[in-house]
């Protein structure tokens, strides 16, 4: 896939059920790789981080991390695998996860 | 099987309702992530990719109906309708919301079943023989001593914080069937010159990043010092196991590095000083618990009518009984694997109905009696061959019919990068290519006995190292590359697979192992020589070549 | 840092002896390991009340011989995952016999005070904010059965030797 310059987004996992989120553009967490909010820079995604574990403090998420992902004409994706991966869901059940609410 | 009594069930309800009081501090904030953490380890519960991950332990992999119909129960209601069998005889829950955990396990204590232990660095789920009780060539029954272990150790004061986690099987026949060599401990029940029956024991065995095969610490130790002689390992591996890196921190470095003698003379001088007071097995108690695992009363039958009718009239039925049905101790009855392998399925994975197709045949023709294999297989291990007609069709009739057991495409395969935090690989995608290329016909039944087991990291959930073909999934530069070994086997003649040489990716990874496979089938003597005996007999050159034939070719 | 002990907090009548300090007359010092070892000599004769601390990983047989010379020896947790203290303690009770006090200090949580008590300590050193809060609000944990004997009096259940409750 062609894909853009590097960008750097931000996730976790919502406390109380597990589910994985992304921070979006106005500080809320979505449940969608494609809301999530894009840093140029990674010391921007790492400023967002600080405010993110506001919410690991006020338990509503846990395990706060900054991950690399570029822009694409299908969106936003996830450069690592592992991510993308996180993103979708499992790549051996395509109705479970988050690929199953956007088929 | 046992049944809990009023102390059992108190003790987990105990536990339960203490973790339900730390799930409501934890989700009101009034306990961090950092304080809930080892609460959770402690119920099994992780947090993996995509969600949270119970680990429901079911005790040395022996099920009755009634409990499967409850695993089904809670795969419908709290997760998305499956679950996941795994290679330490438990089962996974991919889904569960936190907020939901204390519902399941009073779901779970209504069944006799908990999550305790499952994780964290304890005395984990002791396993044993998946045949246990029904197999021809056993000595005795293992679960009652898996049983009375798994007592001893819940919730132990002394070994709950141990360097790392402890893993215990027990296996009663000929034939290991638990692989023992390849656990902190293993005992093997063996009949000693007197005829008196006991344990030989195993120590230091394990897998992961560094894999060893246990050393024999006792060719025989009575029965009444089973839990005392356990005491002694366990208690010298907390003192002197490594505490300083987690990747030698298993008791197979302890023995390794202090050496397999003065690791004996420690554990017999621990054993030898410590009272035995209250933990010498009064042999009044463990037959007392042996009868709960009194065998069903089985008639030997003579002439198998049906069955043998059936045999001759659909080849589909005979394959499935060559593959999957193994002899039963009495005449006219067999022990029936139910394969979680579907070709192109996910390994382990049942669904609810599925669970509960098992559960009624088990009801209905099986005493009762279930059994989840450290394959990822299920088991019926009483049935009576007459009744194999009827049960084969109901399995069919719910997608369970795959006639793979034993075969290249009864494959191990853990969750890998589908959905563990941990792993550096998908490993199920694998799997299901592999099983699709060789499938359950006469292709596979010709290549005849192969295990091919897959890991997505170097923790080797899947037990790679022990695979007769073993696969491990790893990163290289951001994409997934698989390494193969060869001539790994987890049972009584136990080996450690050897590398073929550089990884493969994942489009080369599936012509790889047909390559492996071509050598195998034209160097073999004949049929009888399974893969395993020709790979000892003419080693891992000819693999290589064929594997690595193109860069060989450059350099000539 | 807050001492409990039976099940409340307690005044604490020792302290640790502080680098290069003489020990006190009247005793009531925990001294460390390698402190006593060079000083023993100079508490020949003196009956002051001594503590012993040690750190995990340290062979009992270094100081069995003097044992019941310390009314009080401290164990340390350097991190709750580190469990070396459990057996230790359990060796100082079973085989050794010390019957002063078994201290547990380092980092001693709520949900491993009862274990702990089973292994045979009887105070704890409490460093841990949320641990004291919870010990002050609710006590510690008081399971009341258990699937193996330890070191303090529990009676079996029924026939099963290993299945115990308090006794
Ligand atoms: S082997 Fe690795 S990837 Fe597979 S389940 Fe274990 S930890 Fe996860």
């Amino acid at each position: 896939m062609r894909a853009g310059p590097m960008h750097y987004a931000i996730s976790a996992n919502r406390l109380r059920d597990g589910i994985v989120v992304f921070l979006g553009a106005g500080g809320a967490w979505v449940e969608q790789l494609a809301q999530a909010a894009a840093y140029p820079e990674k010391e921007q995604a790492e400023a967002a981080l600080e405010g993110a574990r506001g919410d690991e403090k006020r338990n509503l998420v846990v395990e706060a991390f900054v991950f690399p992902v570029r822009q694409s004409p299908a969106g936003l994706v996830a450069d690592h695998i592992r991510d993308a991966i996180r993103a979708a869901g499992p790549s051996v059940y395509r109705d479970h996860g988050k690929q199953a609410e956007t088929r | 099987m046992y049944r809990y009594d009023e102390f059992d069930a108190a003790f987990v309800a105990d536990r339960v309702s203490a973790f339900r009081d730390q799930v409501s501090r934890r989700l009101s904030g009034d306990m961090t992530e950092e304080q809930f953490r080892p609460h959770r380890l402690m119920n099994g519960l992780y947090l993996q990719l995509h969600a949270y991950m119970l680990r429901v332990a079911v005790p040395y992999g022996t099920l009755n109906a009634r409990q499967m119909h409850k695993l089904a129960h809670i795969a419908r209601v709290y997760d998305k309708g499956f679950g996941h069998f795994t290679t330490r005889q438990n089962i996974q829950y991919n889904w569960p919301a936190l907020s939901d955990v204390p519902a399941i396990l009073d779901e779970l204590a209504s069944v006799e079943m908990h999550a305790i232990q499952t994780s964290g660095n304890c005395i984990r789920n002791v396993t044993a023989d998946h045949f246990a009780g029904a197999a021809a060539d056993e000595i005795e029954d293992p679960r009652p001593y898996a049983e009375i272990l798994r007592q001893w150790s819940s919730i132990h004061p002394e070994f709950t914080f141990l360097p790392r986690k402890f893993k215990i099987a027990v296996n009663g026949a000929d034939w290991d069937r638990a692989a023992i060599q390849v656990h902190d401990i293993g005992y093997q029940i063996v009949r000693n010159e007197a005829g008196e029956v006991g344990f030989a024991v195993y120590v230091g065995g394990g897998l992961g990043r560094t894999p060893m095969i246990a050393r024999k610490l006792r060719d025989f130790l009575p029965k009444a010092d089973l839990l005392a002689y356990t005491q002694a390992i366990v208690r010298v591996y907390n003192l002197e196991g490594r505490r300083d890196n987690k990747y030698k921190a298993r008791i197979k470095i302890l023995v390794h590095e202090k050496g397999v003698d003065p690791m004996r003379e420690a554990v017999e001088a621990e054993f030898a000083a410590a009272s035995r007071e209250f933990i010498s097995l009064p042999a009044s108690e463990i037959a007392r618990i042996k009868s709960y695992f009194a065998p069903p009363a089985l008639q030997a039958r003579a002439a198998c009518d049906a069955y043998e009718a059936r045999r001759q009239t659909d080849p589909r039925f005979a394959a499935f009984a060559a593959n999957n049905v193994h002899p039963h101790r009495v005449a006219g009855h067999g022990v029936v694997t139910i394969s979680l392998k579907p070709i192109g399925g996910v390994p382990g994975d049942a669904t609810a109905a599925q669970m509960d197709a098992v559960a009624d045949l088990a009801a209905r023709y099986g005493h009762d009696e279930i059994r989840v294999s450290h394959e990822q297989n299920l088991v019926l291990p009483h049935v009576a061959l007459d009744d194999l007609p009827a049960i084969y069709d109901e399995l069919a009739a719910n997608g369970l019919a795959t006639a793979n057991a034993g075969l290249i495409s009864d494959i191990i395969a853990c969750p890998g990068l589908d959905y563990c935090a941990l792993a550096t690989a998908r490993s199920i995608p694998i799997a299901q290519r592999i099983s699709e290329r060789f499938g359950e016909g006469e292709r596979a039944r010709d290549i005849g006995e192969l295990k091919i087991k897959i890991s997505g990291c170097i923790n080797a959930c899947g037990h790679h190292h022990v695979g007769h073909i073993g696969i491990l999934g790893l990163e290289r530069k951001g994409v997934e590359t698989y390494q193969i070994t060869l001539g790994g086997s987890g049972d009584e003649t136990c080996s450690l697979g050897t590398l073929t040489g550089p990884g493969f990716s994942s489009e080369e990874v599936v012509d790889a192992i047909e390559r492996i496979v071509n050598v195998y089938m034209s160097v073999r003597t004949d049929r009888s020589e399974d893969f395993l005996a020709a790979y000892r007999r003419v080693g891992m050159q000819p693999f290589k070549e064929a594997l690595y034939e193109t860069s060989k070719g450059a350099d000539i | 840092m807050a001492l409990w002990k039976n099940g409340a907090f307690v005044d604490d009548a020792w302290r640790e002896i502080a680098e290069g300090e003489d020990p006190p007359p009247a005793g009531h010092v925990i001294l460390p390991l390698d402190w006593w070892e060079q000083e023993r000599d100079a508490f020949e004769g003196s009956n002051a009340p001594l503590g012993l601390r040690v750190a995990p990983g340290v062979p009992i047989e270094r100081f069995a011989r003097d044992i019941n010379r310390f009314a009080l020896i401290e164990l340390v947790f350097p991190k709750f995952g580190d469990g070396r203290a459990f057996s230790m303690a359990r060796l100082l009770r079973e085989r050794h016999g010390f019957r002063g006090e078994l201290r547990a200090t380092g980092d001693v949580l709520i949900d491993q005070i009862q274990m702990m008590a089973r292994c045979g300590f009887d105070t704890f050193q409490i460093s841990d904010a949320t641990t004291e809060r919870l010990l002050r609000e609710r006590g510690a944990p008081a399971y009341k059965r258990f699937y193996q004997p330890g070191a303090t009096p529990e009676a079996p259940v029924d026939s099963r030797p290993w299945a115990r409750r308090p006794g």
